[in-house]
């Protein structure tokens, strides 16, 4: 059993906060993603899990035992760093045995494990040569394998996989997401891919300049941004964003079309669609097409709406021109709002 | 072509000089070695090795070495990581420690004369303590041992900064993130220094270890502070063939023979202490 509760987790480097208050429990063998930009504090999040930094406040419990006073060897977990840290002085294979002689496994064990784990990440052919002779890749899978052979409670991850060609990564998140799910393993897994997060997660959690703005489900986060950014942040091209104008009690103006939406004081909120959500036809938004680029099974047409830039995919047999005005229907259940001050959804 | 050159080039200078106040001085010396009156001969170093001093001077000298060398490196490898591992006073500290290097072997071998002397500030504080009522002559021609402890302390203090400085080098070129993945993968203090530290930290553990041994052969103002004659090494007999027995040639060969042996080690470490070029941090 090695569930993990941050609680109330802020950081600070000097006058610099990196993390805010955050807040965040991780249940029994769940895979956690952390997503965000760059420079929005995984690393840092990740770092005062394993104990390589301290918070400078809150609490963090792992396997109902609280940790953060403790040295990372003794919380039962295992890492791979964003920069590998694969030692320059060994061996591959000792490199992935490392952990397990420090826990003084029989030798036997030892091969076994470390023959394993190497097969699961391909480098088996690589178990002779030193840090300095493997590419990038390589030597991120050195370090990948060398946190799977522990088979710890708590794995975790820093962008294991960035350093990968499309192909090889694309197989190798199947196999890790195969490995982490037959081992009984609770897994945080930090990356910048959305792609990689949605194929991966149980549950993903969303951080934006030092805070979590949502931690939910994949198809939660893609379907209910709890906040703009999310919206923003999540789904290639991201989420159209159009302010609205009150046009009744529950009413809402949007570029020339009244929707029904929340029941608010505001005067103005902000209407949101995914750029799939919407049907080109005789009704719908004004738009002006700009842009128009051709995906294959879709079609991406960026437009002119109320002076604002708007994407939407339409089918790939959709006829249109540049300069032409199009009409977008949204589908009616996938419409979200947005407080335009707190950024949140209403 | 150019590119190539250019490293050899600018390391001209530098060669020359090697060869005009080294190379020359040095062939001069094999040469007077090796002949006596304008013929070529070994009686040179027959004369050294059958002096009666000759077998006692070879055993202090190494047996010196043997023990100051080794403690040294200890003492230089713990306070390097004292040092490295302090946050703030960091250099404050490394100068303090460094203090000793600014002192010349001939002081230092003084400042321990002042100590140990039978009215030095041992034997004042021991009378004082009531431990003694007469002075003790710890220098004395009948106390070996205690001269040789006593070279060997100086010694201690005198050039234990010289590695540790270069092993605080050293220590500074190993990048954190080893430390930080050892340590997640359940390797304590002491198994970090031995798994990491001491790996990772070895071209510099060659380069001070090879430095103080040479420097170790060449001992030779402290022992004549403190022991006089009673303590023979290596470089105070060369010393004496050249200016007490005034026979150059013998002085000579004793002074090949000290570079032989410090050649001889500093090939050994580096074998013994060599990096394999991929396994390089
Ligand atoms: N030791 C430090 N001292 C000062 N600031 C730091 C330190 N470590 C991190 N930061 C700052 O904290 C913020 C978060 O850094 P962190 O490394 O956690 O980002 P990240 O989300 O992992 O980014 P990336 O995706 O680029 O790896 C950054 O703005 C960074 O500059
Ligand atoms: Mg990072």
């Amino acid at each position: 059993m090695a569930e993990i509760a941050i609680k109330g987790v802020a950081k600070r480097f000097g006058g610099f906060t990196a993390l805010h208050q955050v807040n965040l429990a991780i249940a029994d063998q769940e895979f956690m993603v952390l997503l965000g930009a760059s420079g929005c504090g995984k690393t840092t999040l990740l770092r005062i899990v394993a104990g390589l930094e301290t918070p400078s406040q809150g609490e963090v419990w792992i396997g109902g035992r609280r940790v953060d006073h403790l040295p990372p060897r003794e919380r039962g977990i295992a890492m791979v760093f964003q920069n590998y840290a694969v030692f320059p002085h060994l061996t591959v294979f000792e490199n992935i045995a490392f952990g397990l002689r420090m826990k003084k496994l029989p030798q036997a064990d030892v091969e076994r494990r470390v023959n394993r784990t190497a097969e699961l990440m391909h480098i088996e052919q690589l178990l002779k040569r030193y840090s300095g002779q493997l590419s990038g890749g390589q030597r991120q899978r050195v370090a990948v394998a060398r946190a799977l052979a522990m088979e710890p409670d708590v794995i975790l991850m820093d962008e294991p996989l960035s350093n990968l060609d499309a192909l090889l990564r694309l197989e190798m998140r199947a196999e890790l997401k195969g490995v982490l799910a037959a081992s009984k393993t609770t897994t945080i897994y930090v990356t910048h891919d959305q792609v990689e997060a949605m194929s991966l997660a149980d549950r993903i959690a969303v951080m934006h300049q030092g805070r979590i703005v949502q931690a939910a489900s994949p198809v939660e986060v893609y379907r209910n941004p709890a906040a703009r950014f999310v919206g923003s942040f999540i789904g290639n091209p991201p989420m159209n964003f159009i302010p609205a104008t009150k046009a009744g009690n529950g009413s809402w103006s949007v570029a020339g079309l009244t929707l029904p939406g929340p029941k608010s004081d505001k005067q103005k909120i902000e209407f949101a669609i995914r750029p799939e959500d919407v049907d080109a036809g005789s009704e719908g938004l004004h738009a002006t097409v700009r842009v128009i680029e051709p995906l294959g099974p879709h079609t991406l047409v960026t437009c002119d709406v109320e002076g604002g830039l708007f994407r939407a995919i339409l089918e790939s047999n959709a006829s249109v021109k540049v300069g032409e005005q199009l009409r977008l229907a949204p589908k009616p259940d996938r419409v979200r709002w947005f407080d335009p001050e707190t950024t949140n959804a209403l | 072509m150019h590119g190539k050159a250019l490293p050899y080039l600018l390391l001209m200078p530098a060669t020359l000089f090697l060869c005009v106040f080294f190379l020359y001085p040095f062939v001069l010396v094999a040469f007077e070695a090796l002949t006596r009156d304008g013929a070529f001969t070994l009686d040179n170093f027959r004369a050294m090795a059958g002096s009666w001093k000759f077998p006692v001077t070879v055993r202090n000298t190494l047996l010196l070495a043997a023990i100051v060398v080794p403690i040294q490196l200890v003492m230089a490898l713990l306070m390097a990581s004292v040092v490295s591992r302090l946050e703030t006073g960091r250099s404050a500290a490394l100068y303090i420690f460094a203090i000793p290097l600014g002192i010349s072997d001939l002081a230092a071998g003084l400042i321990w004369l002042a100590i140990f002397d039978q009215s030095g500030f041992l034997n004042t504080l021991l009378a004082h303590l009531g431990v003694v009522d007469r002075p003790i002559m710890f220098l004395g021609y009948q106390s070996k041992l205690t001269i040789f402890i006593a070279v060997a302390l100086a010694e201690i203090w005198r050039a234990t900064a010289i590695m540790m400085v270069i092993l605080v080098a050293g220590m500074g070129l190993i990048p954190k993130e080893y430390y930080e993945a050892a340590e997640v993968f359940g390797a304590g203090p002491w198994k970090r220094f031995v798994r990491i530290t001491l790996p990772l930290l070895r071209p510099s553990l060659q380069t001070a270890i090879i430095l103080r041994v040479i420097l170790a052969f060449e001992v030779f103002a402290v022992v004549a502070a403190l022991g006089g004659t009673n303590l023979p090494v290596l470089m105070g007999e060369t010393y004496n063939w050249q200016f007490t027995l005034q026979d150059r040639n013998v002085a000579a060969a004793s002074a090949l023979l000290i570079l032989a042996i410090s050649i001889g080690f500093t090939l050994f470490f580096l074998r013994v202490l060599r990096v394999p070029k991929e396994a390089r941090i």
